[in-house]
């Protein structure tokens, strides 16, 4: 066995080279795929940079081309056009000198292994890993290291690849759509095991189409839709994008003419004694609302879930019409 | 190093499969009682002087080497349907360690198969002096190298479904037209063309222990040509095999 670094150095160096660094970087990455004759636009030239000790968000539906970014900056496929690079150099490079970590969308772990073996296994492929135990550990998987790889539950497995990501101790994770088949109790679990590993100023890049969790764990979304970068930013940012906060209230006897024309208000409905604004400027339109009617109670303020200003950002029809031969991405 | 702790990991893997085991050890082991076993007293095969034990003992091993080392295809499809192919190309693993790998375990299959199969032998009453045996032996071990790089290549040429009847059906014809189940005749198209094949050379080294003689230089190049060939394409076929299959 080789020598164990110690935590102590790691968290010193780690931290000389977070900041201002930049840990991926996409520019103008481009990749189709032909088959069955017609040309798949998976990628369309995206431009993303994220610094190192980042976590950022890939979020999109089926077919935005998020797998196909990943396979990309983990070297798996290569740009047609424009270039990818990780830690200030190609993926192949990183991926070479172990500094990269990855859980990928798999049919099935590999068979005739019990888990422990197989992490020890990933663990001796790379310079500098964890220990087993704290991988292990940290995936949640201490009391089912001993079983065989192919009689865990979808959950389980998704944990133990989790545990395989995390044992080379990575400077960059990447993470395809990685809460697949974990019921609600395990993707918590998941999520605050990722945060403690991002806590240690590594760069964290996950892709998904639950909206909740790009907002809850990401600093930051990376939008695609279609084979492109739609909107990059916090999460509330892109939120702000579509503008818009509900204010609820209960209130009689009000038209709702009159309240769709107070200040910050789009567009006012009634249902029953209570009335739903919808806000462009939720603070004019509450200070509006009060001035006018002060008798409004039961007042709740909302924003827009995430997944409003999802489906108002990818839903562009200007990129509808598919040219002759072409196919939307479906990877 | 890393090529170490994951060629162990494949063994691992390969010894515990017990479905894998029973049929790819198993089945050299049934043929052979089947054929030699009524026939263990027939010490004059065809007027050669041969006894049918023998004979059918050495082609078992050669054949039994060979797949045994090809079968190493079937694993890496499945584990490319598995995705753990794209999973071990984001690790350091070099190519190289990758192929020393799967080829050593090929080689340790390959290995209990023949150990199986001399034991099977001698219980029906083969005897065979060292320095036979140990010709023998090292020929087919050599003979057996573009089989084990086959089995790669195949493996990321292949998907899962394919692989099973794309390898039983080669096995069995190399098996056929290189004189395993039968001698070949002395001349003709069935005697040159087989030549070229490296099964040829392997059931020749296993008739080494029959009388037969040693390798020409052309065994030696022939073995080394198809070496040479197939391990470039297995090279590239697992470079470019990063697709999600």
């Amino acid at each position: 066995m080789r020598p164990r670094r110690s935590r102590g150095i790691v968290a010193g160096m780690q931290s000389d080279n977070t900041f201002g660094t930049i840990g991926v970087e996409l520019r103008g990455a481009a990749k189709s795929y032909r088959t069955a004759g017609t040309v798949v636009h998976a990628v369309r030239g995206i431009d993303v940079s994220i610094a190192r000790g980042e976590t950022v968000a890939l979020l999109g539906p089926n077919g935005a081309g998020k797998s196909t970014t990943i396979d990309m900056l983990l070297g798996l496929i290569s740009p047609d056009s424009g270039s990818v690079s990780l830690l200030g150099g190609p993926p192949k490079e990183a991926v070479a000198r172990g500094m990269v970590g990855a859980m990928l969308q798999a049919g099935a772990l590999i068979r005739d292994v019990k888990v422990r073996e197989l992490v020890t296994m990933m663990a001796a492929l790379h310079p500098d890993p964890l220990e087993v135990d704290e991988a292990l550990e940290l995936a949640g998987l201490a009391d089912i290291a001993g079983r065989r790889t192919h009689k865990l539950s979808g959950g389980q497995a998704q944990r133990v690849r989790f545990a395989i990501a995390l044992v080379p101790d990575p400077a960059v994770l990447i993470l395809d759509e990685p809460t697949v088949g974990m019921d609600v109790e395990a993707r918590r679990a998941f999520w605050l095991s990722v945060r403690a590993f991002a806590a240690r100023g590594k760069t964290i890049i996950f892709a998904t189409h639950y909206l909740e969790e790009a907002d809850a764990y990401a600093d930051r979304a990376v939008l695609m839709s279609r084979g492109r970068v739609v909107a990059d930013g916090p999460t509330s940012e892109i939120r702000a994008r579509v503008g818009t906060r509900t204010i609820r209230a209960t209130l009689a006897g009000v038209d709702t003419t009159e309240l769709a024309s107070l200040s910050g208000v789009t567009a006012a409905d009634r249902r029953g004694e209570a009335i739903v604004l919808i806000c462009s400027d939720s603070d004019a339109a509450i200070r509006a609302l009060l001035d006018a009617h002060p008798d409004a109670r039961d007042i709740e303020i909302s924003s827009a879930g995430l997944e409003d200003a999802f489906l108002e950002l990818t839903a562009d029809p200007g990129d509808a019409p598919n040219h002759a031969g072409q196919q939307e991405a479906l990877v | 190093m890393t090529s170490l702790a994951y060629t162990r990991f494949e063994l691992v893997r390969t010894f515990r499969n017990v479905r894998l085991l029973v049929f790819s050890l198993g089945f050299p082991l049934i043929l052979f009682f089947i054929i030699a076993g009524p026939n263990r007293n027939e010490h004059n095969f065809n007027g050669s002087g041969i006894s049918i034990p023998l004979y059918y003992m050495v082609g078992l091993v050669a054949f039994g080497a060979m797949s045994g080392l090809i079968s190493s295809g079937s694993r890496i499809a499945t584990e490319r349907t598995d995705g753990w192919t794209r999973q071990l190309r984001i690790t350091p693993l070099k190519t190289t360690a990758y192929f020393c790998a799967k080829v050593g375990t090929g080689y340790a299959m390959a290995g209990v198969t023949m150990i199986l199969l001399y034991a099977s032998g001698l219980s029906l009453g083969v005897s065979l002096g060292a320095g036979r045996w140990l010709e023998m032996t090292g020929l087919i071990v050599v003979a057996c190298i573009p089989f084990a790089v086959l089995g790669i290549l195949l493996g990321h040429l292949l998907t899962a479904d394919a692989i099973g009847p794309a390898v039983g059906g080669l096995v069995s014809l190399l098996a056929l037209v290189s004189g395993t189940w039968f001698p070949l005749g002395s001349r003709g198209f069935l005697h040159d063309i087989p030549q070229f094949l490296p099964s040829y050379w392997l059931v020749r080294a296993s008739h080494v222990s029959l009388g037969g003689q040693a390798w020409t230089a052309g065994g030696w190049i022939v073995i080394a040509a198809w070496t040479v060939v197939l391990a470039i394409l297995a090279r590239y076929a697992y470079l470019r095999d990063t697709a999600r299959v």
